[in-house]
């Protein structure tokens, strides 16, 4: 409806009460719980440590106790660097990984009858029913007898498990939207399997990949029970250094400065992947 | 030899026989029409043609060579099809470019080729433009560009009239004639339309339950309906049961209860004594002004009953003597004059014995 349009019927004022009224819980939800730690951690990554954890306070003894001592601390070791590194390895890993597992699946759900894409889709979420942690427990003893446990391997195949529903949902619900015409104007026009899979289905379902991608990459990044409970001692993501800063250094400040180093990286990672996505398709 | 022929084909979905028995040929240049009722198997018979179904029975050749197992992609067959089908992630000229890319095509021979078939359709200032961006009668002449430009033996159209309004619809025919023309491909067109059919074609097929109804040049199909169906589903038809009094080379002597005797055309295959119709067209039955009734071979009384003002015509419906009603359409050649009967006028209605068709039940 148009502006002009809305004013004339009068229902301009009434409609944009009830947007306001639908939209501020969540709104305020969000500042409460959201916004307002996250800038709690900012502040924190300045702090001091406590003795035995916590946070000296921003005042004390009438002088301003904020510094950049966390920060250079992290610039200052490689060690911190390497392990951003590697777990931005091991999460593109596993997004490869799952994208390469989930692309046949998916499309394999969304051509086959419409009779069984539910169920087939229900198979897919169904592992999400039981606990996390028994899952990877699971793991354990299946890896156990091959000597695989406490390696690299073991993290990427737990991580690839956990995560490849939230791969496979997003391209499926993609694929599943195409026009089935395109592909037999495809082959009509001269077009084999594979060209039409090359020049047709694929780049149409690139929204699907990038969604998809974006669930897996971003969760792994931060996840720090699979390294710790499949993964050997050199195996761990930057999740369980933060984890541990909190829980085992008792260094609040550091753990900050990790999170929002974390976060910082990631939103500039997604700020590239969505330009990148727009120059690409300018139809969608 | 026909560019395309048809042999005894059958194509059956469960029980439903979809192409039922079907025979044709298709001459090269022709303007070829498929017409019936949505459901009468030409969708069908055209993606036998295309290949994306293999008959039950029978055989296609094109150009005498058989089409059997020839996948879609491999056949010199392309299909303009009724959502137009057009790839979004593409603009309108990498769209038109795909054919030829498909067949190899030098990467300069396909910009100059692509520049052709926009011309063509008078589309040159859309080449960078998304399908999305285009309105309904731009993206059809995209698909029709793009179905053309690898200079198919035959292009096929379905239903491609089907997503427009009347008004564009009735543009686009005028267009889609010329372009046919203008480029000499055979086109097999598809439409439940029989006015599309009658306004494109060279010939026309008319189907109905699988199975072709009547084969012929849109003058003979409306003019002289084989059967109750064609007469019936090409136009409007009176439709009067008669029974045979006598024929002979001068024509037939026809009987209508409660009307009395009519005189007809001379018919094949008919007998004294057999029962049918007869079916004439509305603007074949004139109301008859006092001093016109000497000319016309067959006359009758009735009443108006209902009329139905369209503008360039009236539909006059008359009730006999008999109880039947019949038709009548009067051109308004004058205005201001479109109405001079209404209902509950006595007149009188005739037609001349060449106009009307005996269809035996």
């Amino acid at each position: 409806m148009t502006d002009a349009r809305r004013a004339a019927n009068g229902v301009g004022r009434a409609d944009s009460l009830t947007r306001w009224l639908v939209s501020s819980p969540p709104t305020l939800f969000l500042l409460v719980f959201f916004l307002a730690p996250a800038l709690l951690m900012v502040l924190a990554s300045f702090q001091q440590p406590g003795d035995f954890g916590g946070l000296v306070p921003v005042f004390q003894d009438g002088r301003l106790t904020l510094s950049l001592e966390t920060y250079e601390f992290f610039f200052g070791d490689w060690i911190y660097a390497e392990i951003f590194f590697r777990s931005f390895v091991v999460a593109a890993a596993t997004t490869l990984i799952c994208l390469l597992l989930a692309y046949p699946l998916a499309l394999l759900i969304a051509r086959s009858g419409k009779r069984h894409r539910d169920l087939l889709v229900l198979l897919v979420v169904l592992p999400l029913a039981s606990n996390f942690l028994i899952r990877i427990y699971a793991w354990i003893i299946l890896l156990g007898p091959f000597d695989l446990l406490y390696t690299p391997f073991a993290v990427i195949a737990g991580l690839v498990y956990v995560h490849l529903p939230f791969m496979i949902l997003p391209l499926y619900s993609n694929l599943e939207q195409h026009d089935p015409a395109l592909l037999e104007a495809a082959q009509d026009l001269g077009a084999g399997s594979f060209t039409r899979f090359r020049r047709i289905t694929l780049p149409l379902s690139l929204p699907g990949i990038w969604a998809g991608s974006a669930l897996v990459f971003i969760p792994v990044l931060g996840m720090f029970a699979i390294p710790e409970l499949l993964g050997g001692t050199r195996d761990i993501l930057i999740g369980n250094l933060i984890k541990e800063q909190f829980l085992e250094s008792r260094d609040w400040p550091l753990g900050s400065t990790l999170s929002l180093l974390l976060t910082v990286a990631v939103l500039i990672l997604a700020a590239l992947s969505a330009w990148a996505g727009r120059r690409r398709r300018g139809w969608a | 030899m026909a560019l395309l022929e048809i042999r005894r084909i059958s194509r059956q979905f469960g029980d439903t026989k979809a192409v039922d028995d079907v025979s044709l040929s298709i001459e090269a240049g022709e303007f070829f029409t498929l017409v019936g009722p949505s459901g009468c198997g030409k969708t069908t018979l055209l993606r036998l043609i295309a290949g994306f179904e293999e008959p039950d029975a029978g055989e296609l050749l094109l150009d005498g060579r058989p089409l059997t197992g020839i996948p879609p992609e491999k056949r010199p067959v392309h299909t303009v099809f009724q959502s137009y089908a057009l790839f979004p992630h593409m603009s309108v000229a990498q769209n038109i470019a795909f054919p030829l890319q498909m067949a190899g095509t030098a990467s300069d021979e396909v910009r100059r080729r692509v520049d052709e078939a926009l011309e063509l359709v008078h589309l040159a200032e859309k080449t960078r433009h998304f399908p999305h961006e285009l309105s309904g009668g731009q993206r059809q002449r995209v698909a029709l560009a793009r179905a053309l430009v690898n200079k198919p033996r035959l292009l096929l159209l379905d239903e491609p009239m089907a997503a427009l309004d009347a008004k564009l619809r009735q543009q686009i025919t005028g267009e889609l004639i010329a372009l046919q023309r203008a480029v000499g491909i055979t086109f097999v067109f598809v439409t439940h339309s029989q006015e599309e059919a009658l306004a494109v074609s060279h010939r026309i097929a008319v189907m109905n339950a699988g199975r072709i109804e009547q084969v012929g040049v849109p003058d003979q199909i409306y003019g002289y309906p084989q059967n109750r169906f064609v007469a019936d589903f090409i136009g409007t038809v009176n439709l009067l049961p008669v029974e045979v009094r006598a024929a002979d080379q001068g024509g037939l002597r026809m009987f209508a209860a409660g009307l009395g005797e009519i005189a007809g055309a001379p018919a094949t295959a008919t007998a004294v004594g057999q029962r049918g119709v007869l079916a004439l067209r509305p603007e074949q039955v004139r109301v008859l002004a006092g001093s016109e009734r000497q000319e016309m071979d067959n006359h009758f009384r009735g009443t108006v009953h209902d009329y139905l003002y369209l503008g360039d015509v009236t539909v006059y419906k008359i009730a006999l003597d008999n109880g039947s009603v019949i038709e009548s359409l009067l051109a308004n050649s004058l205005p201001g004059r479109a109405r001079f009967l209404e209902r509950g006028d006595a007149v009188e209605v005739g037609w001349q014995r060449e106009a009307g068709v005996y269809l035996r039940d």
